[in-house]
């Protein structure tokens, strides 16, 4: 009895040394080296594995940085600069600022401005409603709103507005990781720089009808009138295809643009109001 | 028993509203808007411009590249513009505004109603002749006919099979067209099986016109080679593929043409007009449309030139019925709904549906309930809840594998899904995707 107990421990003990020397000599033959800088990196991403930088997640963003030889072209929008610093600190390379950027969604097509001419009774999502017609709307640029942009949204930064069904950008909640972007078969959205305090001066249209078509179909759309174009003076307002664009790397806020569009296309927000327009008492001089 | 196809199908109530109402010839409008692109393939490229007159018959788009066709004027008067203007789908496409000045036709054109019977050309000759009259398939899918003809190397066409089925609920333009035309269908029938190089030819008709099947059967006494199979009322049985192995008990291998079984399909309207434009010179500038509904007081069958709007089609059949909750363009299972009046009838608008508010809305969408319905129906035999998941999730490469571009889009599964899902919806989609896929591959 006592013997048998002895012949197994012995057995397994064997057993077990052999197979320990086998596999430590086939873990050495099979050695796979990896940078033990990528777990590093990887620790200092914020791991939310979106895809904003372009990679499948963040442990293939981190490999892309310990290979890169420099971080020029790698950036993590959900980290921002905070983090691309902490990345370079561990490579030892230099971090290149880059300003930070929320999305935006360039239509302003609620109830009010852009009246419904039918109605989608189909599947509700963006991508099969555009593949099939223009919309509900006699706008064919404009917002579906049956909310892709939504549903790709990672971080609730978006919500759909219960009234103009139209969506939002909660701008704290946005980490500007583009999957709102791919997700709308319309391109309305775009990545624009984040100014202070979320002020934002931007065309809310992207209908590239001639201007009366345009108007027909909405009453606050871009009729390309080029009015903003000749008034902006920083050249941060492009003209092509009956449509005003303001890049928002070259604006600096100054809102003329906003002053002179006649249909309200340009859109300003988080602003003080206004003081009392001048032109009030340009109206009355001539009386007196 | 009769014969039908093999796998999957429907039966949806007929409603074959205006079946007993005679072809009418619906006056000029005043403007027609002719769009370029009404075929399968590329568009074609305007050559008139601003300002020019043109009479009826004139060519007023050349045909781009093989696949593509030749576009005639369908009025005579002056061209307006060439501008884009918003077609079927809401998008603006490239057209042609004539404003309609008289009824002058271009010379040469035999307007009589004589039936001219010999045949006095050879069969190439016949094909270039249906390339310059623009004809295409009239049955919906407007593929260029010519392009038909002409088998691809090492292959052989056996048969010809005239689609006479319109298994569309509602439709009757093509049984109307067999009444009252069916001399010269089998002229133009006899006319493609001489462009083809076949010596037999296979009407294939739904036993719901019983009218058409014995007409036609009379007729084939006295032209060689053409019989008619009556078939079982089955939808889609006029879906080419359906329609082969309906008649000849074929199947078409999975991404292969019907030629690679030997048969070529076309539809009886298709037969008409290569009978028009042979025998009477008279190239594709009008069809049969028919406007139906239940709401609607005169459903019709009326003759129509190209590019007359839809909302002169509605108003000569009684006007817009108030309650009209969806306008669609083509049959209840397949058409399209338009968002528009002022979309033009085309080389493919076999007709016009108004559909009632009560039964225009679609049901609440529910959870599947795994009862495989619409694998069942499936005439392509395909797994459409499967091909629906795989499209709303967007994983397009298991959906190629799972035969997704096999789909004719039939709608047999939504139409039987007791959870009213939106399969078709979805799998359109997919379809899409995975045919760029598939394109993008090649380049």
């Amino acid at each position: 009895m006592s013997i048998t107990v002895v012949y197994t421990i012995v057995t397994l003990a064997v057993i077990g040394a052999a197979a320990a020397v086998i596999l430590y000599f086939v873990a050495q033959k099979f050695k796979v080296f990896e940078d033990p800088r990528i777990d590093d990196v990887d620790e200092a991403l914020p791991g939310a594995n979106c895809g904003g930088c372009g990679y499948a997640g963040c442990r293939a963003f981190a490999e892309a940085c310990v290979k890169a030889s420099s971080l020029g072209d790698l950036n993590c929008p959900v980290g921002g600069n905070e983090t691309m610093n902490n990345v370079a600190s561990i490579l030892g390379l230099e971090a290149v600022k880059k300003d930070p950027r929320v999305a935006y969604i360039r239509c302003n097509g609620t109830c009010d401005n852009r009246p419904k001419t039918s109605s989608f009774n189909g599947a509700t999502t963006c991508a099969i409603a555009s593949s099939v017609y223009s919309g509900e709307t006699n706008c064919q640029y404009g917002c579906l709103g049956f909310g892709d942009c939504f549903d790709a949204c990672d971080f609730d930064a978006i919500v759909m507005h219960p009234e103009t069904g139209i969506p939002e950008i909660i701008d704290d909640k946005c980490v500007a990781c583009g999957a709102c972007v791919d997700a709308c078969p319309k391109s309305l959205i775009e990545l624009r720089k984040k100014m202070p305090k979320n002020r934002k001066v931007v065309v809310s249209c992207r209908n590239q009808d001639k201007g009366g078509v345009a108007r027909k179909a909405c009453s606050v759309a871009c009729i390309g009138c080029s009015k903003c174009f000749k008034e902006c003076p920083f050249d941060a307002i492009t003209m092509e295809n009956n449509l005003a664009y303001i890049d928002s790397d070259k604006c600096k806020l100054c809102r003329k643009c906003v002053a002179v569009c006649p249909t309200s296309a340009i859109i300003e927000e988080n602003f003080p109001p206004r003081k009392a327009k001048p032109e009030v008492k340009k109206e009355t001089e001539p009386v007196n | 028993m009769l014969k039908t196809f093999k796998i999957g199908g429907v039966h949806p109530p007929e409603n074959k509203l205006s079946k007993d109402k005679k072809i009418e010839v619906l006056p000029l409008p005043k403007t027609v808007f002719i769009p370029v692109a009404q075929h399968i393939g590329a568009p074609s490229t305007p050559v008139v411009k601003k300002g020019d007159e043109v009479k009826v018959g004139h060519v007023i788009a050349q045909s781009s590249s093989f696949v593509s066709t030749n576009i005639h004027s369908s009025v005579s008067g002056k061209v307006t513009k060439v501008d884009f203007s918003a077609d079927s789908s809401g998008y603006p496409k490239q057209g042609i505004f004539i404003a309609v000045d008289g009824d002058e036709w271009v010379e040469g054109i035999d307007r009589s109603e004589d039936l001219v019977k010999e045949i006095s050309i050879d069969g190439p000759e016949i094909v270039k002749k249906i390339q310059e009259a623009g004809i295409v398939g009239l049955g919906g899918a407007t593929f260029p006919t010519h392009v038909k003809l002409v088998p691809p190397k090492g292959m052989k066409a056996e048969v010809l099979l005239i689609n006479g089925v319109e298994c569309e609920p509602y439709l009757t333009s093509d049984h109307r067209l067999m009444l009252e035309k069916a001399d010269e269908i089998m002229v133009g029938i006899q006319l493609l099986m001489k462009a083809m190089g076949v010596d037999k030819a296979v009407i294939g008709i739904e036993n719901n016109k019983p009218d058409a099947i014995k007409l036609l059967n009379q007729k084939c006494a006295s032209y060689k080679g053409v019989s008619v199979q009556s078939l079982k009322v089955q939808y889609p049985q006029g879906g080419e593929k359906q329609l082969i192995n309906a008649v000849t008990g074929k199947e078409v291998p999975s991404g292969a043409l019907p030629i690679a079984v030997g048969a070529v399909v076309s539809n009886v309207g298709t037969a008409f007009a290569v009978y028009e434009a042979i025998q009477k010179n008279k190239p594709l500038l009008e069809r049969v449309v028919t406007v139906t509904g239940k709401g609607l007081k005169k459903p019709s069958n009326f003759l129509v030139r190209v590019g007359t709007a839809t909302s002169e089609l509605i108003e000569a059949a009684g006007g817009l019925p108030e309650n009209t909750g969806k306008i669609i363009s083509g049959g209840p299972m397949m058409g399209r709904a338009i968002a528009s009046l002022d979309v033009p009838v085309t080389k493919g608008t076999s007709g016009l549906l108004l559909m009632q508010e009560e039964e225009s809305k679609r049901e609440e969408i529910q959870a599947c309930i795994r009862c495989s319905r619409c694998t069942s129906v499936c005439p392509m035999g395909l797994e459409p809840y499967l091909l629906m998941t795989l499209g709303e999730k967007q994983i397009f490469d298991r959906a190629e594998n799972e035969r997704i571009m096999d789909c004719i889009e039939c709608g047999s599964c939504s139409y039987t899904c007791p959870s009213s899902r939106p399969l078709l919806d979805y799998i359109r989609f997919g379809k899409g995707k995975v045919g760029a896929m598939i394109r993008s591959r090649k380049k």
